[in-house]
């Protein structure tokens, strides 16, 4: 049994209102943290627990902190993103519509050790029943006194508030997610000046993730030592996984970094093994913008090593043979899927939620899905698969935000791990085209189209 | 601060950008720009044209940076190596841009009034393919009527926003922007509202494409027939200097000064633009210097192209002279080898 930190309380029947979240010991860490601490004690600790970026790229939350610029004297910010879109990646909302107290104590913690008095949470606009509970988890903790002016009379004011997004992939990007707050259309801004020097209004700025933030009361309660403790390596700690796809038990889990990818998919605490028992083909762990990996790498790395939850065991190898934990959107996928129709609806989101702002992006999502989408359909050409591969590598880095970098690598992995596939579409047209794929022909058949081993 | 872009040193203030700086130096290693715009605020980093390799960040910290940089917004830092035209990466990030660019443009320079002097044809020319990769059907929008002097043509459109800033930091109350995203994004009035104020004509000369062009100027010449002249008038809303586009005794379009980077010097007001086109109504100061690999003064002074050998000329002559004999009436007598029989 895996330790709990976030969802620890989740099963506490009301736990949603401010009562049942503070006789449970809530809001302990403010008042640990403002009266016994100071701010910058409380970045000390989040910097020793080796607490890691829960949003995707994984960079340390401690050391981002550090960087904003308090000399200045301009007004500072943190800001929440909770603009949570990533295809497969559902564990923010589960965290604010169950325990919604949780993210508003995290985010006066941390927003007195970044000593700001104005803070945010930037809430996508399709999650709107769950803006409507912060709202009220808000006015409840304004009632009770933990924010507002001279909190527990130690002088600090805060303000918080919860801003709605129109619904945009982009506005995840810390800095279209700036603009966006500041009413502005969600185009990425161009970076330097990063948010910690020039953010929100001009002014030093912090933007995290809500699992993050949610992390922090924990961390200022016990010390971040105890919290580095858990995990193995630079992955201190415990992750949530949005379990989806052809599995027993899909769900958000909390998990401490470290275990091998093996017992989280077949665990019955965890994922419960594959659904109907079918062969296991493809695993995209860590939300839809990180590499899908073929079964023969999922349990075990290119070098024989067990794949463990780490960020660093699931990029082993770079990405010829590894992924990303990127944000915990873990999607299994059995031998009945299509990957190339898998690819093409991956296409299809990066090209709808292109901002459009610089070339490489606009063009170039929108080339790769039509492709996919002929391909698909059975109009695919031969030399398709080597203009896809040209498109996403032309992609790649060349961009403003990583959004190019997102919408190129599932296409190029895909082609990397599955080319026999895409192979198959291009040759075998009348077969696709009415949709009868080798995935509904008999497994044992077909299964040298698939190429390397199935486990 | 001593920048060495292409094994050239120059050395320039702190706070310029690598572009700048390249420009100073001036030569073959200046990047392609298409959305910077130095006379406008906040503009660059959008159409990554101008990609550069910095090979040595600075003389504090020697480590090169790891991705390609948009020139036009990185700043110099002391000691800083660039490498611009000589880096294979460099040259290839360019090459995709364009033909980034290109697969949505529809390409109809025969019928453009920009063309000849289109920094997306003079991109293209550089650095792009005589052959497309792309067979899907291209995107296209809507005409918009966008008022009586400026005509919007967005399918030509690479998005820029070059004239989103221009009608910002230039006019009280801009009525145009960018909406919808992705490459559905679109330069657009969203009520089909006519740009109207005294300096939107200028949004016309930003364009690096024939996107927004003049209405005044439509279709009635192409630009390497006109003849540029420097000119000026008294005018209380703008400083007056222009140039003046002629055919003959006839002004056909007004636009203002640009220099080498295709950038204006002076922004002008619509009365100069749109209605001042009498000959007596302006000082003709003489005429313009343009650029020696221009396409205006391509076959007239400096170049001597060469004669273009087309590979099938010779059957296509032949192909056509059966086609006449065809045509043509039956006592013509025939002398090939007699197969046509008509």
């Amino acid at each position: 049994m895996g330790r709990k930190i976030l969802l620890d309380k989740i099963n506490i029947p009301g736990i949603k209102t401010y009562e049942v979240y503070r006789q449970n010991g809530g809001y302990a860490s403010v008042e640990k943290a403002l009266k016994q601490m100071t701010p910058d004690e409380v970045t000390e600790e989040v910097k020793t627990s080796g607490l890691r970026g829960r949003g995707g790229a994984g960079f340390p939350t401690g050391l981002k902190w550090s960087f904003i610029d308090k000399k200045s004297g301009r007004p500072r910010h943190l800001v929440c993103n909770a603009d949570e879109s990533e295809p497969g990646t559902f564990k923010d909302r589960y965290l604010m519509e169950y325990i919604p107290h949780l993210l508003i104590e995290g985010m006066i913690t941390s927003s007195y050790a970044l000593g700001a008095n104005l803070s945010y949470i930037y809430i996508r606009g399709e999650y709107m029943w769950v803006f409507k509970i912060l709202e009220r988890a808000i006015k409840e903790a304004y009632a009770a006194g933990w924010l507002g002016k001279n909190i527990l009379g130690t002088g600090y004011d805060l303000d918080l508030h919860v801003h709605c997004g129109a619904g945009a992939y982009i506005c995840g990007e810390e800095t279209a997610l700036i603009e966006s707050l500041e009413g502005k259309r969600g185009n990425p801004r161009i970076k330097p000046p990063f948010p910690a020097v020039n953010g929100l209004w001009q002014n030093p700025t912090v933007v995290n993730n809500v699992e993050s933030i949610a992390t922090v009361p924990w961390i200022v309660l016990n010390s971040g030592e105890e919290y580095a403790k858990i995990g193995i390596g630079r992955s201190t700690g415990t992750k949530l996984i949005s379990a989806s796809g052809h599995i027993k038990n899909p769900g958000v889990y909390e998990i401490e970094l470290g275990l091998s990818v093996d017992e989280f998919m077949n665990s019955d605490e965890y994922l419960g093994g594959m659904l109907n028992d079918r062969p296991l083909k493809a695993l995209v762990p860590g939300g839809s913008s990180v590499p899908i990996l073929p079964a023969n790498l999922i349990f075990k790395t290119a070098n024989g090593e067990d794949r463990l939850m780490t960020y660093e065991s699931l990029s082993d190898g770079g990405f010829a043979t590894g992924s990303m934990l990127g944000s915990g959107g873990f999607i299994v996928y059995n031998d009945t899927t299509c990957i190339v129709r898998n690819t093409w609806n991956f296409s299809r989101f990066y090209h709808h939620e292109s901002c459009g702002q610089c070339t490489p992006c606009r063009e170039g999502t929108g080339w790769l899905e039509k492709i996919l989408h002929r391909i698909e359909n059975g109009h695919g050409r031969e030399e398709d698969i080597e203009l896809l591969w040209s498109i996403q590598s032309k992609i790649e880095g060349n961009t403003i935000c990583p959004l190019g970098d997102a919408a190129s690598w599932p296409v190029a992995a895909a082609i990397r791990h599955f080319r026999e596939e895409f192979e198959y579409h291009v040759r075998f047209p009348e077969k696709v085209k009415n949709r009868d794929h080798f995935v509904h022909e008999p497994f044992e058949k077909v299964r040298h189209l698939v190429g390397k081993t199935i486990v | 601060m001593k920048v060495t872009i292409d094994g050239q040193e120059i050395h320039v203030e702190p706070g310029t950008t690598i572009l700048q700086a390249a420009r100073m130096i001036g030569g073959e290693s200046v990047p392609p720009a298409m959305c910077y715009y130095s006379k406008l605020q906040g503009s660059g980093g959008k159409c990554r044209c101008c990609l550069v390799e910095v090979t040595k960040g600075s003389d504090a910290n020697p480590t090169p940076m790891p991705k390609l940089v948009a020139s036009c917004v990185t700043g110099v830092m002391d000691g800083m190596e660039v490498n611009s035209k000589n880096s294979a990466r460099v040259e290839e990030a360019r090459k995709s841009v364009t033909e980034f660019l290109l697969i949505n443009h529809p390409l109809d320079c025969p019928i453009c009034d920009q063309a000849g002097e289109c920094d997306l044809q003079n991109l293209s020319f550089q650095h792009g393919k005589s052959e497309t990769r792309f067979i899907e059907e291209k995107r296209t929008f809507e005409p918009e009527d966008i008022g009586p002097n400026i005509q919007l043509h967005m399918n030509r459109c690479i998005l820029c926003q070059r004239c989103v800033l221009a009608a910002d930091q230039l006019t009280d109350g801009r009525v145009h922007g960018v909406i919808s995203r992705g490459d559905h994004a679109q330069i657009s009035t969203c009520l089909s509202k006519a740009i109207d104020n005294e300096f939107s004509g200028n949004v016309i000369d930003v364009c690096p494409v024939g996107a927004l062009t003049d209405k005044t100027f439509r279709f009635k010449s192409r630009v390497w027939f006109n003849k540029p002249y420097n000119a000026h008038r008294n005018c209380d809303k703008c400083c007056g200097k222009t140039t003046v586009w002629m055919f003959g005794d006839e002004i056909q379009r007004v636009t203002a000064r640009k220099d080498e980077f295709h950038e204006v010097e002076e922004f002008i007001c619509n009365t100069c633009r749109f209605e001042k086109k009498d000959v007596s109504d302006w000082v003709i100061e003489g005429p313009r210097r343009f650029e020696k690999f221009s396409v205006i003064n391509r076959n007239k002074y400096a170049l001597h192209p060469p004669k273009v050998e087309i590979r099938t000329e010779k059957h296509i002559l032949e192909g056509r002279e059966q086609d006449q004999k065809r045509i043509s009436m039956v006592e013509v007598p025939e002398k090939t080898n007699g197969n046509s029989n008509s």
